[in-house]
Protein backbone atom coordinates (compact mmCIF):
# COMPACT_ATOMS: atom_id res chain seq x y z
CA UNK A 1 0.00 0.00 0.00
CA UNK A 2 3.01 2.36 0.21
CA UNK A 3 3.58 3.31 -3.15
CA UNK A 4 1.10 3.26 -5.60
CA UNK A 5 0.06 4.83 -8.98
CA UNK A 6 -3.65 5.68 -9.74
CA UNK A 7 -4.33 6.69 -13.79
CA UNK A 8 -0.66 7.97 -13.84
CA UNK A 9 0.32 9.61 -17.45
CA UNK A 10 3.46 10.92 -17.67
CA UNK A 11 6.16 11.46 -19.72
CA UNK A 12 8.35 14.14 -21.59
CA UNK A 13 7.01 17.51 -23.66
CA UNK A 14 3.13 17.24 -23.37
CA UNK A 15 3.67 13.75 -25.33
CA UNK A 16 2.84 10.60 -22.78
CA UNK A 17 4.89 7.85 -22.20
CA UNK A 18 3.13 5.78 -19.63
CA UNK A 19 -0.28 6.16 -20.12
CA UNK A 20 -2.98 5.23 -17.43
CA UNK A 21 -1.09 3.18 -15.28
CA UNK A 22 -2.51 2.01 -11.79
CA UNK A 23 -0.38 0.11 -10.20
CA UNK A 24 0.44 -1.13 -6.42
CA UNK A 25 4.27 -1.53 -5.70
CA UNK A 26 3.82 -4.80 -3.34
CA UNK A 27 5.96 -4.12 -0.30
CA UNK A 28 8.62 -5.92 1.10
CA UNK A 29 9.84 -7.73 -2.79
CA UNK A 30 12.06 -7.37 -5.22
CA UNK A 31 10.24 -6.17 -8.58
CA UNK A 32 11.63 -6.06 -11.61
CA UNK A 33 10.23 -3.66 -13.98
CA UNK A 34 10.53 -5.54 -17.90
CA UNK A 35 9.84 -4.57 -21.22
CA UNK A 36 11.14 -3.67 -24.83
CA UNK A 37 12.96 -0.08 -25.21
CA UNK A 38 10.76 2.91 -25.26
CA UNK A 39 8.06 0.82 -23.04
CA UNK A 40 7.85 3.78 -20.22
CA UNK A 41 9.59 1.45 -17.63
CA UNK A 42 12.02 4.32 -16.76
CA UNK A 43 9.43 6.98 -16.82
CA UNK A 44 7.19 5.10 -14.65
CA UNK A 45 10.39 4.45 -12.07
CA UNK A 46 11.44 8.41 -12.78
CA UNK A 47 7.30 9.53 -12.12
CA UNK A 48 7.55 7.09 -8.65
CA UNK A 49 10.31 8.97 -7.49
CA UNK A 50 9.20 12.42 -7.99
CA UNK A 51 11.82 12.90 -10.81
CA UNK A 52 8.61 13.63 -13.36
CA UNK A 53 5.55 15.39 -12.42
CA UNK A 54 2.22 13.12 -13.54
CA UNK A 55 0.75 15.06 -16.66
CA UNK A 56 -2.43 13.47 -15.59
CA UNK A 57 -3.32 10.76 -12.28
CA UNK A 58 -1.28 10.92 -9.17
CA UNK A 59 1.54 8.77 -7.37
CA UNK A 60 0.89 7.97 -3.92
CA UNK A 61 2.82 7.47 -0.99
CA UNK A 62 1.46 6.30 1.98
CA UNK A 63 -1.71 7.38 0.85
CA UNK A 64 -0.38 10.93 0.09
CA UNK A 65 0.35 12.86 -3.31
CA UNK A 66 3.94 12.19 -3.75
CA UNK A 67 4.23 15.87 -4.83
CA UNK A 68 2.60 17.24 -1.77
CA UNK A 69 5.16 15.37 0.95
CA UNK A 70 8.68 17.55 2.25
CA UNK A 71 11.20 16.97 -0.31
CA UNK A 72 13.33 16.11 2.49
CA UNK A 73 10.99 13.87 4.01
CA UNK A 74 10.52 12.33 1.27
CA UNK A 75 13.95 11.51 0.42
CA UNK A 76 14.77 9.44 3.84
CA UNK A 77 11.95 6.80 2.75
CA UNK A 78 12.67 6.78 -1.48
CA UNK A 79 16.16 6.62 -2.83
CA UNK A 80 16.80 6.64 -6.97
CA UNK A 81 19.86 5.40 -8.50
CA UNK A 82 19.34 7.28 -12.11
CA UNK A 83 20.46 5.22 -14.88
CA UNK A 84 23.17 7.71 -16.42
CA UNK A 85 25.34 9.83 -14.18
CA UNK A 86 27.17 12.82 -14.78
CA UNK A 87 30.56 12.31 -13.85
CA UNK A 88 31.57 14.68 -10.53
CA UNK A 89 34.67 16.78 -10.89
CA UNK A 90 36.95 17.18 -7.71
CA UNK A 91 34.87 14.80 -5.67
CA UNK A 92 36.54 11.67 -3.77
CA UNK A 93 34.82 8.28 -3.57
CA UNK A 94 33.96 8.97 0.30
CA UNK A 95 32.47 12.29 -0.17
CA UNK A 96 30.21 10.92 -3.09
CA UNK A 97 28.99 8.72 -1.07
CA UNK A 98 28.73 10.80 2.27
CA UNK A 99 26.49 12.95 0.26
CA UNK A 100 23.48 9.94 0.40
CA UNK A 101 23.32 11.46 3.97
CA UNK A 102 22.43 14.97 2.78
CA UNK A 103 18.20 13.92 4.12
CA UNK A 104 19.53 13.74 7.41
CA UNK A 105 22.13 16.29 7.83
CA UNK A 106 21.64 20.24 8.59
CA UNK A 107 22.07 23.33 6.15
CA UNK A 108 26.28 22.84 6.38
CA UNK A 109 26.30 18.63 5.49
CA UNK A 110 28.33 17.88 8.67
CA UNK A 111 28.19 14.25 9.09
CA UNK A 112 27.35 13.12 12.24
CA UNK A 113 28.93 9.69 14.31
CA UNK A 114 26.09 7.71 13.03
CA UNK A 115 26.39 9.16 9.51
CA UNK A 116 29.93 7.93 9.27
CA UNK A 117 28.98 4.29 10.84
CA UNK A 118 26.00 3.82 7.79
CA UNK A 119 28.67 5.44 4.60
CA UNK A 120 31.80 3.04 6.13
CA UNK A 121 29.16 -0.12 6.41
CA UNK A 122 27.69 1.07 2.46
CA UNK A 123 31.14 1.41 1.24
CA UNK A 124 32.53 -2.33 2.41
CA UNK A 125 29.15 -3.91 1.05
CA UNK A 126 29.45 -2.79 -2.18
CA UNK A 127 33.55 -3.41 -2.13
CA UNK A 128 34.48 0.63 -2.61
CA UNK A 129 35.73 0.15 0.95
CA UNK A 130 39.50 0.74 -0.66
CA UNK A 131 38.67 3.10 -3.69
CA UNK A 132 37.80 5.61 -0.37
CA UNK A 133 40.32 8.33 -1.03
CA UNK A 134 39.92 8.43 -5.09
CA UNK A 135 38.83 10.92 -7.50
CA UNK A 136 35.19 9.08 -8.81
CA UNK A 137 36.60 10.73 -12.30
CA UNK A 138 39.42 8.39 -11.98
CA UNK A 139 37.29 5.08 -11.90
CA UNK A 140 36.31 2.80 -14.46
CA UNK A 141 32.29 2.60 -15.50
CA UNK A 142 31.48 -0.34 -13.28
CA UNK A 143 33.59 0.96 -9.88
CA UNK A 144 31.80 4.28 -10.39
CA UNK A 145 27.97 2.26 -10.90
CA UNK A 146 29.15 0.58 -7.33
CA UNK A 147 30.04 3.86 -5.95
CA UNK A 148 26.65 5.48 -7.10
CA UNK A 149 25.19 2.68 -5.28
CA UNK A 150 26.81 2.95 -2.97
CA UNK A 151 25.63 6.55 -1.89
CA UNK A 152 22.53 5.47 -2.96
CA UNK A 153 22.59 2.67 0.00
CA UNK A 154 23.88 5.56 2.62
CA UNK A 155 20.41 7.55 2.08
CA UNK A 156 19.38 4.19 3.86
CA UNK A 157 15.23 4.20 2.66
CA UNK A 158 12.77 1.97 2.99
CA UNK A 159 12.62 2.03 -0.73
CA UNK A 160 15.04 1.72 -3.08
CA UNK A 161 14.34 2.77 -7.23
CA UNK A 162 17.00 1.45 -9.39
CA UNK A 163 17.31 2.25 -12.98
CA UNK A 164 19.20 -0.44 -14.88
CA UNK A 165 21.62 -0.92 -12.10
CA UNK A 166 23.46 -3.14 -14.07
CA UNK A 167 24.68 -1.07 -16.58
CA UNK A 168 28.45 -0.86 -17.58
CA UNK A 169 29.36 -3.80 -14.55
CA UNK A 170 30.91 -7.30 -15.49
CA UNK A 171 29.53 -10.41 -14.82
CA UNK A 172 30.77 -11.66 -11.32
CA UNK A 173 30.06 -7.33 -10.24
CA UNK A 174 26.38 -7.73 -11.66
CA UNK A 175 26.16 -11.55 -9.74
CA UNK A 176 27.07 -9.49 -6.36
CA UNK A 177 25.04 -6.54 -6.91
CA UNK A 178 21.93 -9.25 -7.45
CA UNK A 179 23.29 -11.05 -4.00
CA UNK A 180 23.42 -7.18 -2.37
CA UNK A 181 20.08 -6.60 -3.75
CA UNK A 182 18.69 -9.96 -2.37
CA UNK A 183 20.15 -9.09 1.21
CA UNK A 184 18.91 -5.78 1.60
CA UNK A 185 15.95 -7.33 0.88
CA UNK A 186 16.16 -9.09 3.66
CA UNK A 187 16.20 -6.66 6.13
CA UNK A 188 12.98 -5.33 5.19
CA UNK A 189 13.52 -3.14 1.84
CA UNK A 190 11.63 -2.96 -1.08
CA UNK A 191 13.18 -3.14 -4.15
CA UNK A 192 12.07 -1.61 -7.71
CA UNK A 193 14.82 -1.87 -10.44
CA UNK A 194 14.41 -2.13 -14.17
CA UNK A 195 15.83 -5.01 -15.60
CA UNK A 196 17.01 -5.62 -19.00
CA UNK A 197 18.17 -9.37 -18.40
CA UNK A 198 14.85 -11.63 -17.95
CA UNK A 199 16.50 -14.24 -16.72
CA UNK A 200 18.52 -12.53 -14.01
CA UNK A 201 15.02 -11.12 -13.15
CA UNK A 202 13.52 -14.53 -13.19
CA UNK A 203 16.14 -15.51 -11.00
CA UNK A 204 16.44 -12.98 -8.40
CA UNK A 205 13.00 -10.83 -8.46
CA UNK A 206 10.08 -11.87 -6.66
CA UNK A 207 7.67 -10.15 -8.88
CA UNK A 208 7.63 -9.25 -12.69
CA UNK A 209 6.23 -5.96 -13.99
CA UNK A 210 5.64 -6.30 -17.96
CA UNK A 211 5.45 -2.88 -19.41
CA UNK A 212 4.55 -2.59 -23.55
CA UNK A 213 4.09 0.86 -25.16
CA UNK A 214 2.96 2.76 -21.96
CA UNK A 215 1.06 0.32 -20.44
CA UNK A 216 1.01 -2.89 -17.92
CA UNK A 217 0.60 -6.08 -19.56
CA UNK A 218 1.60 -8.74 -16.61
CA UNK A 219 2.24 -9.10 -13.20
CA UNK A 220 3.31 -11.14 -11.05
CA UNK A 221 5.42 -14.19 -9.73
CA UNK A 222 8.32 -15.20 -12.51
CA UNK A 223 6.47 -18.74 -12.83
CA UNK A 224 3.36 -17.42 -13.82
CA UNK A 225 4.71 -14.01 -15.59
CA UNK A 226 6.88 -15.76 -18.21
CA UNK A 227 5.26 -17.68 -20.53
CA UNK A 228 6.04 -17.92 -24.84
CA UNK A 229 3.11 -16.22 -25.42
CA UNK A 230 4.37 -13.48 -23.88
CA UNK A 231 7.92 -12.69 -24.77
CA UNK A 232 5.98 -13.33 -28.45
CA UNK A 233 3.99 -10.62 -27.51
CA UNK A 234 5.81 -7.98 -25.97
CA UNK A 235 9.78 -8.75 -26.90
CA UNK A 236 8.65 -10.45 -30.13
CA UNK A 237 10.77 -12.94 -29.34
CA UNK A 238 10.47 -16.61 -30.11
CA UNK A 239 11.25 -18.68 -27.28
CA UNK A 240 11.00 -21.27 -24.87
CA UNK A 241 10.76 -21.74 -21.30
CA UNK A 242 13.04 -23.86 -19.77
CA UNK A 243 13.56 -24.77 -15.46
CA UNK A 244 16.67 -23.30 -14.36
CA UNK A 245 18.58 -26.24 -13.72
CA UNK A 246 20.10 -24.24 -10.30
CA UNK A 247 17.50 -21.88 -9.48
CA UNK A 248 14.46 -23.53 -10.60
CA UNK A 249 13.10 -20.53 -11.83
CA UNK A 250 12.25 -20.10 -15.62
CA UNK A 251 14.42 -19.49 -17.48
CA UNK A 252 14.14 -18.24 -21.16
CA UNK A 253 15.97 -19.40 -24.07
CA UNK A 254 16.10 -17.76 -27.68
CA UNK A 255 14.93 -19.91 -30.46
CA UNK B 1 44.79 19.29 0.64
CA UNK B 2 41.55 20.82 0.25
CA UNK B 3 41.74 22.28 3.77
CA UNK B 4 45.03 22.97 3.74
CA UNK B 5 45.18 25.06 0.53
CA UNK B 6 43.30 27.83 2.34
CA UNK B 7 46.43 29.04 5.04
CA UNK B 8 47.85 29.87 1.97
CA UNK B 9 45.29 31.53 -0.07
CA UNK B 10 44.55 33.54 2.63
CA UNK B 11 48.82 34.41 2.91
CA UNK B 12 48.71 35.31 -0.31
CA UNK B 13 46.16 37.38 -0.32
CA UNK B 14 47.20 39.41 2.77
CA UNK B 15 50.81 39.78 0.93
CA UNK B 16 49.33 41.32 -2.43
CA UNK B 17 47.20 44.15 -0.18
CA UNK B 18 50.21 44.93 1.30
CA UNK B 19 51.75 45.27 -2.44
CA UNK B 20 49.20 46.95 -3.52
CA UNK B 21 49.40 49.43 -0.98
CA UNK B 22 53.07 49.88 -1.24
CA UNK B 23 53.74 49.90 -5.19
CA UNK B 24 52.62 52.54 -7.86
CA UNK B 25 53.54 55.48 -9.38
CA UNK B 26 55.26 56.29 -6.24
CA UNK B 27 56.62 53.47 -3.80
CA UNK B 28 55.74 53.83 -0.25
CA UNK B 29 58.11 52.03 2.20
CA UNK B 30 56.28 48.93 4.31
CA UNK B 31 56.87 50.78 7.63
CA UNK B 32 54.93 54.01 6.36
CA UNK B 33 51.67 52.65 5.21
CA UNK B 34 50.33 52.48 8.70
CA UNK B 35 51.06 55.97 9.08
CA UNK B 36 50.03 57.27 5.69
CA UNK B 37 46.56 55.97 7.24
CA UNK B 38 46.84 59.73 9.79
CA UNK B 39 45.80 63.23 8.17
CA UNK B 40 48.50 64.88 7.68
CA UNK B 41 51.12 62.41 6.83
CA UNK B 42 53.36 63.14 3.44
CA UNK B 43 51.44 59.83 2.20
CA UNK B 44 48.04 60.59 3.50
CA UNK B 45 46.48 61.18 0.16
CA UNK B 46 48.20 58.51 -2.31
CA UNK B 47 47.35 55.74 0.83
CA UNK B 48 44.07 57.13 2.27
CA UNK B 49 42.59 58.66 -0.50
CA UNK B 50 43.87 56.35 -3.18
CA UNK B 51 45.26 53.33 -3.02
CA UNK B 52 43.23 51.67 -0.08
CA UNK B 53 40.04 51.65 -1.30
CA UNK B 54 41.06 50.63 -4.67
CA UNK B 55 42.79 48.41 -2.80
CA UNK B 56 39.87 47.13 -0.80
CA UNK B 57 37.56 47.57 -3.85
CA UNK B 58 39.21 45.26 -5.86
CA UNK B 59 39.48 42.14 -3.01
CA UNK B 60 35.82 42.69 -2.73
CA UNK B 61 35.12 42.54 -6.43
CA UNK B 62 37.47 39.69 -7.43
CA UNK B 63 36.04 37.77 -4.71
CA UNK B 64 32.60 39.05 -5.75
CA UNK B 65 32.83 37.76 -9.36
CA UNK B 66 34.48 34.68 -8.42
CA UNK B 67 31.57 33.41 -6.42
CA UNK B 68 29.03 34.39 -8.78
CA UNK B 69 31.08 32.30 -11.05
CA UNK B 70 31.14 29.27 -8.68
CA UNK B 71 27.40 29.82 -8.55
CA UNK B 72 26.74 29.75 -11.99
CA UNK B 73 29.14 27.04 -12.64
CA UNK B 74 27.64 25.23 -10.05
CA UNK B 75 23.73 25.06 -11.44
CA UNK B 76 24.74 24.73 -15.22
CA UNK B 77 27.32 21.98 -14.69
CA UNK B 78 29.69 23.22 -17.25
CA UNK B 79 33.03 24.50 -16.79
CA UNK B 80 32.82 26.90 -19.30
CA UNK B 81 29.80 28.73 -17.69
CA UNK B 82 30.33 31.73 -16.33
CA UNK B 83 28.16 35.50 -16.22
CA UNK B 84 30.20 36.42 -18.41
CA UNK B 85 29.04 33.37 -20.59
CA UNK B 86 25.71 34.20 -19.60
CA UNK B 87 25.38 37.56 -21.06
CA UNK B 88 25.02 39.15 -17.91
CA UNK B 89 28.13 41.24 -18.27
CA UNK B 90 27.49 42.13 -21.58
CA UNK B 91 24.01 43.15 -20.82
CA UNK B 92 25.45 45.48 -18.86
CA UNK B 93 27.99 47.02 -20.67
CA UNK B 94 25.36 47.42 -23.58
CA UNK B 95 23.35 49.32 -21.04
CA UNK B 96 25.59 51.62 -20.17
CA UNK B 97 26.66 52.21 -23.70
CA UNK B 98 23.50 53.32 -25.20
CA UNK B 99 22.99 55.47 -22.06
CA UNK B 100 26.22 57.80 -22.95
CA UNK B 101 25.48 57.15 -26.72
CA UNK B 102 22.00 58.62 -26.34
CA UNK B 103 21.96 61.23 -23.46
CA UNK B 104 26.07 62.39 -23.64
CA UNK B 105 25.35 65.03 -21.69
CA UNK B 106 23.32 63.05 -18.91
CA UNK B 107 25.33 62.68 -15.39
CA UNK B 108 27.65 59.93 -15.67
CA UNK B 109 27.03 59.17 -12.25
CA UNK B 110 24.15 57.37 -13.31
CA UNK B 111 26.04 54.55 -14.80
CA UNK B 112 26.38 52.00 -12.31
CA UNK B 113 22.44 52.28 -12.10
CA UNK B 114 21.63 51.61 -15.83
CA UNK B 115 24.46 48.86 -15.76
CA UNK B 116 22.47 47.44 -13.20
CA UNK B 117 19.38 47.68 -15.11
CA UNK B 118 20.94 45.90 -17.98
CA UNK B 119 22.29 42.78 -16.48
CA UNK B 120 19.19 42.17 -14.75
CA UNK B 121 17.06 42.78 -18.16
CA UNK B 122 19.91 40.42 -19.39
CA UNK B 123 19.09 37.78 -16.99
CA UNK B 124 15.31 37.90 -17.12
CA UNK B 125 16.01 37.80 -21.36
CA UNK B 126 17.39 34.71 -20.52
CA UNK B 127 15.10 33.06 -17.84
CA UNK B 128 12.01 34.26 -20.37
CA UNK B 129 13.51 32.45 -23.72
CA UNK B 130 14.49 29.52 -21.29
CA UNK B 131 11.97 28.93 -18.64
CA UNK B 132 12.35 27.34 -15.42
CA UNK B 133 11.96 23.63 -16.23
CA UNK B 134 14.97 24.41 -19.24
CA UNK B 135 18.02 21.85 -19.58
CA UNK B 136 21.41 23.11 -18.36
CA UNK B 137 22.83 22.96 -21.97
CA UNK B 138 20.01 25.15 -23.61
CA UNK B 139 20.41 27.55 -20.41
CA UNK B 140 24.07 27.72 -21.74
CA UNK B 141 23.56 27.79 -25.41
CA UNK B 142 20.93 30.48 -25.34
CA UNK B 143 23.17 32.86 -22.85
CA UNK B 144 26.63 32.52 -25.06
CA UNK B 145 23.80 33.87 -28.27
CA UNK B 146 22.28 36.70 -26.48
CA UNK B 147 26.19 37.80 -24.81
CA UNK B 148 26.89 37.76 -28.88
CA UNK B 149 24.03 39.61 -29.75
CA UNK B 150 24.59 42.52 -26.99
CA UNK B 151 28.17 42.44 -27.73
CA UNK B 152 27.48 43.39 -31.63
CA UNK B 153 25.06 45.79 -30.41
CA UNK B 154 27.60 47.78 -28.96
CA UNK B 155 29.94 47.45 -31.67
CA UNK B 156 27.48 48.54 -33.51
CA UNK B 157 26.51 51.45 -31.35
CA UNK B 158 30.58 52.25 -31.48
CA UNK B 159 30.33 52.90 -34.98
CA UNK B 160 27.68 54.80 -36.16
CA UNK B 161 28.51 56.90 -32.74
CA UNK B 162 32.07 56.97 -33.00
CA UNK B 163 32.10 60.15 -30.56
CA UNK B 164 30.19 59.94 -28.11
CA UNK B 165 31.79 56.66 -26.95
CA UNK B 166 34.54 57.58 -25.90
CA UNK B 167 33.85 57.84 -22.38
CA UNK B 168 32.58 54.59 -22.57
CA UNK B 169 35.48 52.62 -23.88
CA UNK B 170 37.73 52.87 -20.69
CA UNK B 171 34.70 51.47 -18.63
CA UNK B 172 34.25 48.44 -21.03
CA UNK B 173 37.50 47.44 -20.82
CA UNK B 174 36.98 46.74 -16.82
CA UNK B 175 39.11 49.08 -15.07
CA UNK B 176 39.48 49.66 -11.18
CA UNK B 177 41.20 53.34 -12.10
CA UNK B 178 39.58 56.44 -10.38
CA UNK B 179 37.43 54.05 -7.83
CA UNK B 180 37.70 55.78 -4.43
CA UNK B 181 35.55 55.47 -0.96
CA UNK B 182 32.28 56.35 -3.16
CA UNK B 183 32.27 53.12 -5.16
CA UNK B 184 33.42 51.17 -2.35
CA UNK B 185 29.97 52.63 -0.33
CA UNK B 186 28.01 51.56 -3.19
CA UNK B 187 29.51 48.15 -3.10
CA UNK B 188 29.00 47.23 0.72
CA UNK B 189 25.33 46.53 0.90
CA UNK B 190 25.92 44.09 -2.26
CA UNK B 191 28.08 41.93 0.17
CA UNK B 192 24.67 40.51 2.29
CA UNK B 193 24.75 38.12 -1.14
CA UNK B 194 27.78 36.52 0.29
CA UNK B 195 26.29 34.41 3.62
CA UNK B 196 23.27 33.57 0.94
CA UNK B 197 25.64 32.04 -1.18
CA UNK B 198 27.31 30.14 1.19
CA UNK B 199 23.93 29.43 2.50
CA UNK B 200 23.85 27.27 -0.56
CA UNK B 201 26.88 24.93 -0.52
CA UNK B 202 25.05 21.73 0.43
CA UNK B 203 22.60 21.67 -2.15
CA UNK B 204 25.17 23.01 -5.05
CA UNK B 205 27.11 19.81 -3.76
CA UNK B 206 24.17 17.58 -4.76
CA UNK B 207 22.75 19.25 -7.99
CA UNK B 208 26.07 18.37 -9.32
CA UNK B 209 25.37 14.84 -8.96
CA UNK B 210 22.71 15.90 -12.08
CA UNK B 211 18.94 16.90 -11.47
CA UNK B 212 17.75 13.00 -10.93
CA UNK B 213 19.79 12.57 -8.11
CA UNK B 214 19.87 15.40 -6.81
CA UNK B 215 15.78 15.74 -6.33
CA UNK B 216 15.86 12.40 -5.19
CA UNK B 217 18.07 13.23 -2.20
CA UNK B 218 15.28 15.64 -1.43
CA UNK B 219 16.87 18.68 -3.56
CA UNK B 220 14.34 21.41 -5.29
CA UNK B 221 16.33 21.34 -8.39
CA UNK B 222 14.67 24.55 -10.06
CA UNK B 223 13.96 26.51 -7.20
CA UNK B 224 18.09 25.96 -6.43
CA UNK B 225 18.87 26.86 -9.68
CA UNK B 226 17.05 30.03 -9.88
CA UNK B 227 18.21 31.00 -6.43
CA UNK B 228 21.87 30.47 -7.52
CA UNK B 229 21.99 32.41 -10.88
CA UNK B 230 19.71 35.04 -9.03
CA UNK B 231 22.29 35.58 -6.29
CA UNK B 232 25.03 35.86 -9.33
CA UNK B 233 22.61 38.30 -11.16
CA UNK B 234 23.07 40.19 -8.65
CA UNK B 235 27.11 39.85 -7.43
CA UNK B 236 27.86 40.50 -11.10
CA UNK B 237 25.85 43.38 -11.52
CA UNK B 238 27.00 45.50 -8.95
CA UNK B 239 30.91 44.61 -9.78
CA UNK B 240 29.77 46.04 -13.37
CA UNK B 241 28.13 48.73 -12.23
CA UNK B 242 31.86 49.54 -10.47
CA UNK B 243 34.27 48.57 -12.55
CA UNK B 244 32.90 47.71 -15.83
CA UNK B 245 33.02 43.80 -16.94
CA UNK B 246 36.16 42.66 -16.18
CA UNK B 247 36.58 39.44 -18.25
CA UNK B 248 37.25 36.15 -17.01
CA UNK B 249 37.37 36.60 -13.72
CA UNK B 250 34.03 34.56 -13.04
CA UNK B 251 35.26 31.77 -15.60
CA UNK B 252 38.89 31.02 -13.93
CA UNK B 253 38.38 31.71 -10.97
CA UNK B 254 36.54 29.14 -9.85
CA UNK B 255 38.01 26.97 -11.97
CA UNK B 256 41.22 27.28 -10.78
CA UNK B 257 40.04 26.71 -7.11
CA UNK B 258 38.38 23.62 -7.97
CA UNK B 259 41.91 22.22 -9.45
CA UNK B 260 43.30 23.25 -6.03
CA UNK B 261 40.48 22.33 -3.15
CA UNK B 262 38.21 20.14 -5.06
CA UNK B 263 34.51 19.68 -5.79
CA UNK B 264 32.94 20.16 -2.36
CA UNK B 265 31.20 23.41 -2.43
CA UNK B 266 31.60 24.28 1.48
CA UNK B 267 35.46 25.04 0.84
CA UNK B 268 34.90 25.48 -2.89
CA UNK B 269 33.09 29.16 -2.24
CA UNK B 270 35.55 30.51 0.12
CA UNK B 271 38.28 29.39 -1.56
CA UNK B 272 37.06 30.56 -4.97
CA UNK B 273 36.68 34.38 -3.57
CA UNK B 274 40.04 34.30 -2.19
CA UNK B 275 41.63 33.19 -5.20
CA UNK B 276 39.23 35.55 -6.99
CA UNK B 277 40.89 38.37 -4.68
CA UNK B 278 44.31 37.26 -5.59
CA UNK B 279 43.73 37.17 -9.21
CA UNK B 280 42.16 41.01 -9.60
CA UNK B 281 44.86 42.34 -6.82
CA UNK B 282 47.62 40.73 -8.96
CA UNK B 283 46.17 42.11 -12.08
CA UNK B 284 45.39 45.64 -10.67
CA UNK B 285 49.02 45.57 -8.96
CA UNK B 286 50.07 44.53 -12.14
CA UNK B 287 48.59 47.32 -14.70
CA UNK B 288 49.24 50.20 -12.45
CA UNK B 289 53.14 49.48 -11.69
CA UNK B 290 54.09 48.08 -15.30
CA UNK B 291 54.98 51.05 -17.23
CA UNK B 292 53.86 54.07 -14.62
CA UNK B 293 52.38 56.95 -14.83
CA UNK B 294 50.64 55.31 -17.38
CA UNK B 295 47.81 52.77 -16.30
CA UNK B 296 46.52 49.88 -17.76
CA UNK B 297 42.74 48.88 -17.15
CA UNK B 298 42.58 45.64 -14.62
CA UNK B 299 40.52 44.42 -17.56
CA UNK B 300 42.79 43.55 -19.95
CA UNK B 301 44.88 42.34 -17.19
CA UNK B 302 42.46 39.50 -16.90
CA UNK B 303 41.62 39.05 -20.14
CA UNK B 304 45.86 38.41 -21.18
CA UNK B 305 45.50 35.68 -18.55
CA UNK B 306 41.98 34.11 -18.73
CA UNK B 307 41.73 34.53 -22.84
CA UNK B 308 44.09 31.64 -23.19
CA UNK B 309 43.32 29.72 -20.35
CA UNK B 310 39.34 29.47 -21.80
CA UNK B 311 41.16 28.38 -25.33
CA UNK B 312 42.61 25.20 -23.16
CA UNK B 313 39.71 24.83 -21.34
CA UNK B 314 38.08 24.49 -24.37
CA UNK B 315 39.98 22.79 -26.07
CA UNK B 316 40.71 19.83 -23.69
CA UNK B 317 36.98 20.11 -23.05
CA UNK B 318 35.52 16.52 -25.04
Amino acid sequence: MSLSTHNLSVGYHDTAIVKQVDLTIPEGKIIALLGPNGCGKSTLLKAMARILSPMDGQVHWQGQNLHGIASKKLAQQLALLPQTQPIPEGIKVKDLVAYGRSPYTGFWGRISKEDHDIITQVMQETGITELAEQLVSELSGGQRQRVWLAMTLAQDTPYLLLDEPTTYMDLSHQVELMHLLRKLNLQGKTIITVLHDINQAARYCDHLIVMKKGKIVTQGSPDSVLTQRLLKEVFSLSAQIHQDPIAKTPMCVVE
Amino acid sequence: MATRSLPFLILAMIGLLIANLMFGAVSIPFKQILAGLQTGNEHYFTIHEYRLPRTILAMLVGAMMALAGALVQGVIRNPLASPDVLGVSHGAGLAAVFYMTFFPNADISWLPAVALVGSLVAALMLWWLCGSHSSTIKLAITGVALAALYASCIDFLMLVKPLEINNALLWLTGSLWGRGWNQLAMLLPWLLLIPFALWLAKPLNLIHLGDDSAISLGIKANKLRLASLAIAVGLTASCVAICGPIGFLGLVAPHLTRKLVGGRHQILLPATMLVGAILLLLADLVARTIDPPIELPAGIMTAIIGAPYFLWLLLRTK
